[in-house]
Order: structure tokens, then C-alpha cells, then sequence
């Protein structure tokens, strides 16, 4: 095949880095950080997220930008589904 | 964007795996997952309906969200999380074993992941059970006790508010759970197919994009975990 | 059909197998799209019956016909048949199936066995409908807001799954799509030289992939709150009807322009080819379908503005409506354009087109004014709306289908249609129709709101004008009907491009063959190379 093959080791260790930022989100989830928890947590996954779908989705190292290119505008448009939609709740209240 | 394909001069038997209308393996493989990645981002979309009701009842409600939440096992939610985590190992580890043309362990691999998403349903059983157990099923039989701070004091909470968060835990990890036992029923083919010498080197495309629907699975449970499990558990 | 003395003629996809078998289990994309028109069209027949009930309950103020609730089930099912059977699927199943992989040189899309159960899903989705209005309908409007939607002792959760699965088999048209066109393309076919009407297809099928999942998730929350009492959407709750609208229009906003963009690109198809003449701004027609597809998920909350959400919201989204309208003013400055110095010939597909361009520009200038939300208030939920969508609806897409149906008819049937007749129903279609929906603009301006089964008797006139329309209308749809089917067995025999059009769909053989080519084109040549075909004086059969 054409593509970037991943070594067995790097997905295993790629797993417990997984495990270790899930324990971290947990960890992080018992102090508190005010307004910022929620952040935190949302980072932790998004990082997480994005580990598995350039990793072990195979995103990086694919043979075209296509695959990239769908992937982001998925969460484009959910972006926008959620952006949009807040902003009417949140802006109801201004006078 | 030049993916159009050229002809392939044909001097060898072709793969009985071509289909007609498919110019070579290649373009057959390059186009099914480039199917199975759109199919994911309509997955996203989907559960996007769910996370875009969630997110804003949350800003409105965020005491009772926090209260509900705190009422959730967060041990058997992390326990769940490491079990997702480690099944996306073993898939990856399965569309390996399939590119090197090893058999028993893509069996083995793939005989895991299922396995592991059996524990991620039993898990979620146990939960549901507690839930109901709890009166915390939104409906005629919800009830939910006012929690108290540390000092013992009752926080004010509104129970129809808590009883939104609910409604939203059980319509998202329900949904959830439906799409993981598709995956493990997926799966379960799968391994009965690759057992029988389906597999080879040359083909293994049905394993590379049965993982991407797992991936994006697990992915799911990857937000889900920290929005409905640790809203707020510093107070 | 072959006679004794005539040689054996090759076997096209039609003749290619005669049992019923191999129709309800091809895979060939020519025969889904064939089962597809088929039964869309009679979908199409009942949506229209229902919308004959309407307009002859209206014609008088009283509400005489029928009583009030069974008003709302009639609405009610012409506009969801409509939507989700009708106009969603008709341009994209019906010819875009048929013609996508023959414009790009394709032996087939990218999924067959997907795209026959897109039909399936289709079926069982409309039977399932059928079953639903067999047992007494739902009463909440196509647009089934909660929380009567919720409530209603009618049977929601039924229509809810029919449309579900419907929404289902145009997700799995569009995925194919656009595998199709990034995957299959003819050597040498680069995006810039693919006709506009699989740039149309391409963006239609963006917004399928996008925007149906979302209206699929919405439907299983109300059908949830119906069964659980999971209240997503329960005021009692505290939680908020208007996040169901939220939900609802983040589809089907971009839905209207599932609707509207494959005509569209069916609109670049007839021009050029009837003009026989290059399309003016290839590229700005091309990047405005995807803008039209990217900007449509950027407006949905101008169908709420009087409902109490957020002012500023209102107003970010206003601006953004304004916005969406640019690239489909681009596309009618270039086809009218493209018009300018062509040699034009006035066959029937062409009288289609030029109507499409007229009403759709009327149907989409009175979108702006309901952008504008000091008109929205005055006019939302009147019969103004109702004009303003049936104008792109009917008006736009409706007129671009029969058009591309007379235009691609001897592709698909290997028959030319009889062009009096077709002349004569356009007129019917166009006369018809405005006569239809004219007086709603002026009814709703006037106050008459819409989904009233009775009104104040000043609005009379201009409600019996409308039906008179209708009743033209009906009379212009029916006539294809027949003399499509006549032309079948009648119809003088088309050769391969009858039109002396560009694409490589005219170079195959009418009807093409299973395979759709006898071998693979490589393709050297920019779309609608007109300056390199010989005009030639077409031959368009009375």
C-alpha cells in the first residue's frame, strides 16, 4: 500500500498517553479552576481527539489533504451549529 | 485536485475483489474510504444535534447540571473512558495485522476489541441500573434530592432542571450505546470473516474503515466522558 | 421497437433484462434513477391532491369543505410530501443519478449497491408515510414545531420515522456523489472542466451530508419526548421550544437549497446548450454553487425572528441572509449573460429555463425582503411567505426539472418527445403558476396569514384567482404525463445527441448502454466547447 504505515509500538504508547491524559482530565477535574474547568476539560479532549484521528485514523500521513479536508469541515459546520445557536441564547438577555 | 484515474493496462488476472465499475484496487479502496470518512462526518453532525442541546441547556441550568452530574460514577465513567481507549489500540493493532497478512492476530485483535466493547456495555449496564434504581429516569418516577454543600447546607436546585440533564445523559450515552453495539455486531462479523482467510495484504479495506467508525465512536465517548461526568465535582 | 427487418439493435440499460427482478434489484444507477422518478412522481401526485384540497377550501372565506382540524392534515401532508419526497430528492435521484456518472465518464457511481438501497429507504419511508396518512395523519404543519408536536394526539412519531428514513436515503445520494465526482472522473476530466451541473450536484450533496443528520437527530428527540417523556423540549422542564427550531431549521434551511442548486446547475446545462454557447464566468458560476451551499448554514434563524429570540442574533443572522443571496444573483448576471449574443433556439426546455431565471429572481428578491426584519415582522407567517417559496420552489425548481426532464428525455428513453405539446403545457406551467401564486404576495401583505382554513371575505378574489391558477397548473403538470408516456412507444427515435449539445453524455448512445461507454474517453476538452461544435439548425419534432 501507499500509505504511512504506524509502528506497533508507537500506537501502544500512543494508548497510554491516552490513559495518562484521561487520568489528568479526571485529576484536573477535583481542583478548582473557576471558569476555566470546563476549558480545561474540553482541551484535554479535544487533544485527545485529535491524537486519535491523526494517529490512529491515519489522518497524518495520508496520501491526499483530502481526508484532512472532510475531517475539519465536519467539525466546521458542527462549530457552527453550536456557535451560532449559543449566540442567541446568550445575547437574549442584552437590552 | 488531480484524483482522476487513468486505465490500468490489464496483464494480470484481476483481484476478485474488483468490482466493475472500478478502475483498479486502488481506486476502489482510496473511494470506499473516502465513503466511510463522509459517513463519519455525518455521524458528527448527528450526535452534534445532541451536544448543541446539552451545551445550552448547560449555560442555562449550570447549578442543576452540576448537581446531576456529581450523582454519575465517575470511576466506572473513567473505568469506560481507559476501555474505549485501549480498544482503539486493538483495532489499530487489528488493521495492522491485516496489512502484514498475520492472521490469528488480526483474529485475536479483533476478537479483543469486541470484547472490550462488551465491557464498555456491561459498565454502562451497571450505570443504567443505578440510575433507575436512583429515580434519576426522567419521566413520571424522577425524583431528585437536593444536594448539600459541604457545610451541610441544601443547594438550591431545580429538580425539573436536573431531570433536563438526565433526559440529555440517557438520549446521548443511549445513542451512544446503540452506535457501540452496531460496532460490536460490525466487529463480530469481522472477526468470523477474517478467521475464515477473508483478509489478505492485498485487501483488508472492510477492517481499515470498521475502524474509523470505531475510532469516531470513541471519540464520542471521548467528550461525552468529561461533559456529563465532570461538570463540576470541586464542590 | 425492433422489427423483423431491422438488425438487432444493441441492448441499452432498458432492455437489458425484463423481469422485475432485475428492476428492483439493479444496481445500475440509469434503472434506480428510472424506479426513483417513478415513484417520486406519484408522490408528487399526492402532494399536489392535497394541495387541490386546500385551494378549494379556500376558495370561499367560510370553512366549509373541511373542518378545521382536518385543514391542519391537509397542509400538513402536502407540505411534508413535498419537501421530503418531492422536492429533496426529485433533481438529485432522478437525473442527477442518472447522469452523473455519464457526465463525468463514468461506468457507474462510486456505490450502486448504496444507491439502490437509497431508494429502498426512500420506499420504505414513503410507505411508511402512506400507512401514517392511512391512519389519520399528523395535524403539526410539515415544519412540526414543539411543543404542539409533542402533544398532538396525532401521529407523529410515524411521519417523524418516514421522514427519518427519507432523510437516510438522501444522506447515502449525496455521500455517493461526492465520492463519485472526486473519485471517478474520466482521465484527463479536471474539476475545472466538469459541467456545472456536477458542481451543482457537488454542492447539493455537501449540504445533504452536512445538514440531514441534524434534523434526523431532532426528529429522534420529539419521537423520545412522545415515548419517554425524555423532555428535551418541555417548557415544564424549563426547557425550550425554541431550541427544537434551532434544531429543525439548521436543516432545513440549507434544505431549500438541496432543492434549488441541482436546478440550478440544470439551468447551466439548457442555457448553454440552447444559446450554444460557452457559460459566461465558468468559475464564479462553479464557486457560487459551493458558496450558495457554505453561506445556506449560516441563515437559519431568519425563520424565527418574531419568535423571541435574541435581537442581536436576529440581526447577525439578517445581515448573513443578505449575504447568501450574492451568489445566486452571480449565477443569473452570468446565465443571462451567457444568453447575450448566443443563438438561441426556443425548444421547450429553453421556454422552461427562461422561466426558471424570471420567477426564481422574483422568488429570491422576496427572500431578501423577509431577511429584512422590519418586513419579516409584517409579513412572516402570511401568505407572503407561502408565495415567496412556492416562487423558488415551483417557480425555480419545479420549471428547472421539466425543463432538464424535455432536455435529457431522448438520453434516458431513447424517444424524442412531441415538442406542440410540451410547448403548450410550459405555457399551461407558466401561466398556471403565476396565476397560482401572484395574488398570495399580495394576500399576505394584505395580513391573510397562512395555515387558516377560513378568512376574512375582502380576500376572496385574489384566494379564487389562486385557485383558478391551480387548477392551469394541474392541467400542465398532467399533460407531460401523458405525452412523456405516449412518446414511448410513438415517439420518433432520438440518436445519440439530438440537441448537438456538449457533455460527454450526449456522446454515448440513447439510451446509453448498461456500462454507459463503450470505452474510456479521455478528456482534452473545457466544458460547453461550443465554439468548437458546428451550430447546427436542430430539428425539434412538432
Amino acid at each position: 500500500m501507499s500509505e504511512h504505515v504506524t509502528s506497533r509500538a508507537f500506537s501502544v504508547a500512543l494508548g497510554i498517553g491516552l490513559l495518562v491524559l484521561t487520568a489528568v482530565t479526571v485529576k484536573a477535574a477535583f481542583i478548582n479552576l473557576g471558569p476555566w474547568n470546563p476549558v480545561v476539560a474540553l482541551l484535554i479532549a479535544t487533544v485527545k481527539a485529535t491524537l486519535v484521528v491523526l494517529f490512529f485514523m491515519h489522518v497524518k500521513g495520508a496520501s491526499e489533504k483530502l481526508t484532512a479536508v472532510v475531517v475539519v469541515s465536519g467539525f466546521f459546520f458542527l462549530t457552527i451549529l453550536l456557535s451560532l445557536s449559543m449566540a442567541d441564547y446568550l445575547t437574549r438577555s442584552w437590552r | 485536485m488531480s484524483d482522476s484515474h487513468a486505465t490500468t493496462i490489464e496483464n494480470a488476472a484481476p483481484d476478485p475483489h474488483l468490482r466493475h465499475h472500478f478502475a483498479d484496487m486502488e481506486q476502489q479502496k482510496n473511494t470506499a474510504s473516502l465513503g466511510m470518512w463522509l459517513f463519519l462526518v455525518t455521524e458528527i453532525m448527528f450526535f452534534g444535534g445532541l451536544f448543541c442541546a446539552y451545551l445550552i441547556y448547560r449555560l442555562l441550568y449550570f447549578p442543576a447540571f452540576g448537581a446531576a452530574s456529581q450523582t454519575l460514577d465517575i470511576k466506572l465513567g473513567a473505568f469506560n473512558t481507559a476501555v474505549l481507549l485501549i480498544s482503539s489500540v486493538t483495532v489499530v493493532l487489528a488493521v495492522r495485522a491485516a496489512q502484514d497478512g498475520n492472521r490469528k492476530q488480526l483474529v485475536a485483535y479483533l476478537v479483543l476489541t469486541v470484547l472490550l466493547g462488551l465491557t464498555f456495555l456491561g459498565v454502562k449496564a451497571i450505570e443504567y441500573k443505578e440510575k433507575f434504581e436512583t429515580h434519576h429516569v426522567p419521566g413520571p418516577t424522577f425524583h431528585f434530592d437536593k444536594p448539600f454543600d459541604d457545610n451541610g447546607k441544601e443547594i438550591p436546585v431545580d429538580p425539573q432542571h436536573a431531570q433536563l440533564f438526565f433526559s440529555l445523559y440517557f438520549a446521548m450515552t443511549g445513542m451512544h450505546t446503540l452506535h457501540m453495539v452496531l460496532g460490536c455486531g460490525l466487529f463480530t462479523v469481522l472477526t468470523v470473516l477474517a478467521w475464515k482467510g477473508h483478509y489478505s495484504p492485498g485487501y483488508y479495506t472492510p477492517i481499515e474503515n470498521a475502524g474509523l467508525y470505531w475510532h469516531l465512536v470513541d471519540i464520542i465517548w471521548i467528550y461525552l466522558f468529561p461533559l456529563l461526568y465532570l461538570i463540576s465535582r470541586h464542590s | 421497437m425492433a422489427s423483423a427487418a431491422i438488425p438487432a439493435k444493441p441492448t441499452n440499460y432498458l432492455t437489458n433484462g425484463f423481469t422485475i427482478k432485475s428492476w428492483l434489484l439493479t444496481t445500475d444507477h440509469k434503472r434506480i434513477a428510472i424506479l426513483y422518478l417513478i415513484s417520486i412522481t406519484l408522490f408528487f401526485f399526492l402532494g399536489g391532491f392535497f394541495a387541490m384540497l386546500i385551494r378549494l377550501e379556500l376558495l370561499t372565506p367560510q370553512g366549509d369543505l373541511l373542518p378545521a382540524d382536518t385543514y391542519n392534515k391537509v397542509f400538513t401532508m402536502h407540505g411534508m410530501i413535498m419537501v421530503f419526497f418531492f422536492l429533496v430528492p426529485v433533481v438529485p435521484a432522478v437525473l442527477g443519478n442518472f447522469l452523473v456518472p455519464l457526465m463525468i465518464g463514468a461506468k457507474d457511481l462510486a456505490f450502486p449497491r448504496i444507491n439502490l438501497l437509497s431508494w429502498y429507504l426512500y420506499i420504505a419511508g414513503g410507505l411508511l408515510f402512506l400507512h401514517c396518512m392511512l391512519n389519520g395523519g399528523v395535524d403539526t404543519g410539515w415544519t412540526f414545531y414543539t411543543p404542539f408536536s409533542t402533544l398532538t394526539n396525532t401521529n407523529f412519531i410515524e411521519a417523524g420515522l418516514a421522514i427519518f428514513l427519507a432523510g437516510f436515503s438522501s444522506i447515502f445520494t449525496g455521500l455517493n456523489f461526492i465520492v463519485t465526482i472526486h473519485r471517478m472522473r474520466a482521465p484527463g476530466l479536471t474539476w475545472s472542466r466538469l459541467p456545472l451541473f456536477i458542481w451543482a450536484h457537488y454542492a447539493t450533496s455537501l449540504v445533504m451530508i452536512l445538514g440531514t443528520p441534524v434534523i434526523a437527530i431532532t426528529i429522534v428527540l420529539v419521537a423520545v419526548e412522545r415515548l419517554f417523556h425524555l423532555g428535551i423540549f418541555d417548557p415544564k422542564l424549563g426547557g425550550d421550544p425554541l431550541l427544537f427550531q434551532h434544531l429543525f431549521w439548521f436543516y432545513s434551511h440549507p434544505a431549500v437549497y438541496i432543492m434549488i442548486l441541482p436546478s440550478m446547475g440544470i439551468m447551466s446545462e439548457l442555457i448553454t446548450a440552447f444559446s450554444h454557447k460557452r457559460i459566461f464566468g465558468y468559475k464564479f458560476v462553479a464557486l457560487s454553487s459551493i458558496a450558495i451551499a457554505v453561506f445556506g448554514f449560516l441563515v437559519w434563524a431568519h425563520h424565527m425572528f418574531v419568535t423571541g429570540m435574541s435581537l442581536y442574533a436576529a440581526m447577525v443572522f439578517s445581515f448573513l441572509s443578505f449575504l447568501v443571496g450574492v451568489p445566486s444573483a452571480v449565477k443569473v448576471f452570468n446565465w443571462t449573460a451567457t444568453l447575450y449574443r448566443g443563438s438561441i433556439t426556443y425548444a421547450t426546455p429553453m421556454l422552461y429555463a427562461f422561466g426558471f431565471i424570471g420567477l426564481f429572481t422574483i422568488g429570491g428578491l422576496t427572500g431578501l425582503f423577509l431577511a429584512t426584519l422590519g418586513i419579516d415582522v409584517h409579513v412572516t407567517d402570511t401568505y407572503f411567505v407561502v408565495a415567496h417559496f412556492h416562487y423558488i420552489m415551483v417557480g425555480g425548481q419545479v420549471m428547472g426539472f421539466l425543463g432538464g426532464m424535455h432536455f435529457w428525455w431522448p438520453k434516458i428513453s431513447g424517444r424524442m418527445y412531441p415538442e406542440g405539446w410540451a410547448r403548450l403545457s410550459a405555457l399551461f406551467v407558466f401561466v398556471g403558476f403565476n396565476l397560482t401564486f401572484f395574488p398570495q404576495f399580495i394576500l399576505g401583505y394584505l395580513g391573510m396569514p397562512r395555515r387558516y382554513w377560513q378568512y376574512p371575505p375582502e380576500f376572496q378574489v385574489l384566494n379564487v384567482l389562486s385557485t383558478a391558477g391551480a387548477s392551469i397548473l394541474a392541467v400542465g403538470y398532467l399533460l407531460p404525463m401523458i405525452y412523456f408516456a405516449w412518446s414511448l412507444r410513438y415517439g420518433p427515435i432520438a440518436d445519440a445527441n439530438p440537441w448537438n449539445a456538449a457533455g460527454l453524455e450526449w456522446k454515448t448512445a440513447s439510451p446509453p448502454p448498461t456500462f454507459n461507454f463503450d470505452e474510456t474517453t479521455v478528456v482534452t476538452w473545457e466544458a460547453y466547447n461550443y465554439d468548437e461544435i458546428e451550430p447546427k439548425e436542430l430539428e425539434v419534432p412538432r
